[in-house]
């Protein structure tokens, strides 16, 4: 079993986790918050800052698939788990279907908190505790505020990508 | 942001030594109160202890059919479990009113019965509050409180326990289990939370102990639920009253009630004489009202809040009501 540690701290932590599908080892401050690690120390400037105390949603990103706020988190607690941000969606230069879907539906204007919003909707989208309807999807996206007020367009374009995936799952031949 | 000290505990026994060595140290599960509230410099632990090693992530089912979640088991998992859903649909009910889809999946059992209050002069640390620095003061209590308690507030304090969870483990009733330096113990959920009276600062019956797990107490039969919760938003908003109901029917009259109140007081409110009072009752509004005019009976308004008195007798009613219906629907 792991030796329990302790650290000062001016000391640093070593850190194993996954970041984007890539194994890595980062030595952080035992209180560094997992979004600032992210921006400053790793470069992926994609997960924004907002409120900075997880009320709305901007920093939203994936730990071993789930969403979370990581502005309220600390880098330390994420030893050898699996963080993806937004960088992290496109695989080989094609977006994510929810990136489609955003662009095809014109579901931002200034961008700030798309990120946020795009992480939210996909890890909605796989977890399949959440029902479908359009209440229960708002109710689950309404910890990522958009103030230039797209909430329509980025409701069109999560259940515009739940209705392809249904097609799709439902036009084989099984 | 003030930094702090860390630890990784591998063991339970290693986590609670952690915490009796440095009496400023705190754990840290899913970090949401913590973390937002050093942010804040509400809160300055010397050193952050990380328990989300130690095995208290499972709900399980005991040989007497009690439901044993573990401490670490999260907001999203606890709502979503089969065993839940099926025996207490209430406790889901309320976790999934509370909060958001991302901080649930962080918010842990144990953390959420340490959630702090929201209480905009407790999160401003150039106010007066006798919570956060005793002696100082009360600015709510003549300051801007509608969002302050109406029931189990004090002089020193009239801050609202801001959880959803808890009013549902209030109405259900559950059983605390807490390591300490000396082992474990067993505390009843009802007396984990304390009132303010003139120790506000003192939240919680803990000795350097660490929650470890939540024991339920068994469902009513037949088992109608429903939490209603009041807020100035539909989602993502902290309750101005809710109300958690259990009912059971004996034909058309009631069997067994259980009834707690969130938002509306200093601690998870359970209304022990309204669910008397509706014993044997016909399942009717006039039964509900009247046990809403019980449970609110104490209820001191403070400048700005006296409309959550009303609020909360429509929280109630409407809580009972559907309950009453859907114990109804479970008996046929």
């Amino acid at each position: 079993m792991q030796e329990t540690t302790a650290h000062p701290p001016e000391a640093a932590v070593t850190v194993r986790l996954t970041l984007n599908g890539d194994p890595i080892t980062i030595e952080v401050s035992p209180s560094a918050i997992l979004l600032d690690v992210l921006r400053e120390q790793l470069g992926l400037t994609g997960t924004k800052k907002g409120c900075d105390h997880g009320q709305c949603g901007a920093c939203t990103v994936h730990v071993d698939g789930r969403a979370m706020n990581a502005c309220l988190r600390l880098a330390v607690m994420c030893e050898g788990q699996a963080v993806t941000t937004i960088e992290g969606l496109a695989e080989a230069g094609h977006l994510h279907p929810i990136q489609q879907a955003f662009l095809d539906h014109d579901a931002f204007q200034c961008g700030y908190c798309s990120p946020g919003q795009i992480m939210s909707a996909v890890a909605l989208l796989e977890d399949h505790r959440i029902a479908g309807d359009v209440a229960t999807v708002r109710e689950a996206m309404s910890g990522n505020l958009c103030r230039c007020g797209a909430y329509q367009n980025i409701l069109a374009a999560i259940q515009d990508v739940r209705l392809r995936r249904h097609a799709q799952e439902g036009g084989g031949d099984a | 942001m003030r930094t702090f000290a860390f630890a990784r505990a591998d063991s339970v026994a290693r986590a609670v030594e952690h915490r009796q060595a440095e009496p400023g140290s705190a754990f840290v599960a899913g970090g949401t109160t913590l973390l937002d509230l050093v942010k804040l410099d509400v809160m300055q632990p010397s050193r952050v202890i990380d328990i989300n090693a130690l095995p208290l992530t499972t709900v399980e089912r005991l040989p007497d059919d009690r439901l044993r979640i573990g401490a670490l088991v999260t907001n999203t998992d606890l709502a979503y479990h089969p065993d839940v859903l099926a025996d207490h649909p209430l406790l889901s009910q309320a976790i999934l009113a509370g909060a958001s889809t991302q901080v649930r999946n962080m918010a842990t059992t144990g953390g959420n019965l340490m959630q702090r209050t929201r209480c905009p002069y407790f999160r401003d640390a150039a106010a007066a509050c006798n919570k956060r620095e005793p002696g100082s003061g009360c600015d709510a209590r003549h300051g801007v409180n509608r969002m302050h308690a109406v029931l189990g507030g004090s002089r020193e304090c009239v801050a609202v326990h801001p959880s959803d969870m808890c009013v549902a483990l209030a109405a259900i009733g559950a059983t605390l289990t807490l390591h300490g330096p000396h082992g474990e113990r067993e505390i009843d959920f009802a007396h984990f939370h304390r009132l303010p009276g003139t120790t506000p600062h003192l939240e919680h019956d803990l000795d350097d102990e660490l929650i470890v797990a939540v024991t339920l107490a068994p469902p009513l039969m037949p088992l109608g639920t429903a939490y209603v919760k009041l807020r100035d938003r539909a989602s993502f908003e902290f309750a101005l009253a809710s109300a958690g109901a259990m009912l059971s029917l004996d034909e058309d009259l009631i069997g067994e009630a259980r009834l707690a109140l969130g938002g509306v007081a200093t601690k998870p409110w359970r209304c022990r004489e309204a669910e008397a009072l509706l014993a044997g009752k016909r399942a009717d509004t006039a039964a509900f009202a009247a046990a809403a005019d019980v449970a609110l009976a104490d209820a001191q308004p403070l400048a700005h809040n006296a409309f959550k008195i009303p609020l909360a007798r429509q929280a109630i009613v409407r809580a009972l009501r559907e309950a009453a219906r859907r114990a109804g629907e479970d008996a046929t």
